[in-house]
């Protein structure tokens, strides 16, 4: 068995998702992850897939990206399970929309130790009044403490929060 | 002891109460102990888990990394939660359900009453923490996992649920 990757965008319509996942079902490839997302206008998929090593993948997909008009990229990925780490912190920040939120609190963070897992954007409130909203999960692998501090130092105009991620077992 | 994992169904049954605290009761009680301590980081664990179709829950929160609001070691029979206050969300995993976590929104504050195990009855409140761990174990007693209760991260922000019972 083989692992990959595959992203698929393209102008969103119905029936992209069925049509990709059921054509790698009917070929024996099983989805380990998924993200797929509206984007504007467009419709975003993100899939890691393991498979036969003798299937090609584009070949299986190319009439429904040629039908559908997707952009299909693929990349190979190792075949394992043990990289799933657990975030441990979450952040959420939002305030009136500007230039540069995202690459002003991330690059903070990434100084102050956070390996990020995950994480989401968007916009609300009003055209002429918009607000930028930001979730974003991931690891701090030098302390909450670093990743706080960090935080402290941004810019006043945005409300940002830190929460531990105290995952419970049992 | 074995840990049912899930799709096994049993997971999904329904616990009946306790009768009688008996030798057989206690015996249990001491296993379903030992099978906790050996799960990984596990903070509770219910008896359906092992298995075992009781309404016995064992919770103890009183060891934590980073400390956390408790009562120490916890050994519950017939627990039942008489009052909820307040949502919160938080990560959960759980012993039957092995590599994955997932957001769930629980009471912030419960208020329950059980026996432990000499039969004396017990009323008192819990909240955060323990009292999501406690929630999270009463559930196994009703065929629940935190899988039947997932919500997205985005729903903390945006959509609180209600807590459904
Ligand atoms: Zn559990």
């Amino acid at each position: 068995m083989k692992c990959s990757v595959l992203t698929l965008v393209g102008a969103d319509q119905a029936g992209i998702v069925a049509a990709v996942t059921d054509a790698l079902y009917k070929q024996g490839c099983s989805l380990a992850q998924a993200s797929m997302m509206r984007l504007g206008a467009n419709f975003a998929i993100m899939l890691r897939v393991s498979h036969d090593e003798a299937k090609d993948l584009r070949n299986i997909l190319s009439e429904i990206c040629e039908n559908m008009s997707l952009h299909l990229h693929i990349d190979e990925d190792v075949d394992t399970d043990v990289l799933r780490p657990d975030p441990d912190v979450q952040v959420t920040v939002y305030g009136a929309d500007r230039n540069g939120i995202v690459a002003q609190v991330t690059s903070a963070l990434a100084v102050a130790g956070l390996n990020i897992i995950d994480l989401e954007t968007d916009l609300g409130g009003t055209k002429d009044k918009p607000i930028y909203i930001m979730t974003l999960e991931g690891l701090a692998t030098k302390g909450v403490e670093s990743l706080q501090n960090a935080l402290n130092a941004l810019n006043s105009d945005i409300e940002v929060n830190l929460d531990e991620i105290n995952t419970l077992r049992g | 002891m074995e840990i049912l994992t899930y799709p096994d169904q049993r997971l999904k049954q329904i616990s009946e109460s306790v009768e009688s605290i008996d030798k057989d009761v206690l015996n249990f009680i001491h296993e379903l102990e030992q099978a906790r301590m050996a799960g990984p980081g596990a903070v509770g664990i219910a008896a359906p888990q092992v298995n075992n179709f009781q309404r016995i829950v064992i919770v103890d929160v009183s060891d934590m990394r980073k400390p956390v609001d408790n009562h120490g070691h916890l050994i519950m029979i017939n627990p039942e939660i008489a009052a909820w206050d307040g949502m919160h969300m938080g990560r959960e995993g759980c012993l039957s359900v092995p590599d994955f976590t997932g957001n769930v929104i629980r009471a912030e504050k419960i208020k329950l009453n059980y026996m432990d195990e000499t039969g004396e009855t017990h009323e008192f409140e819990s909240s955060g923490f323990e009292a999501r761990a406690i929630q999270h174990e009463l559930d196994h007693l009703d065929g629940l996992l935190f899988l039947d209760r997932l919500v997205s991260r985005r729903s903390d922000l945006f959509k609180r649920k209600n807590y459904k019972k």
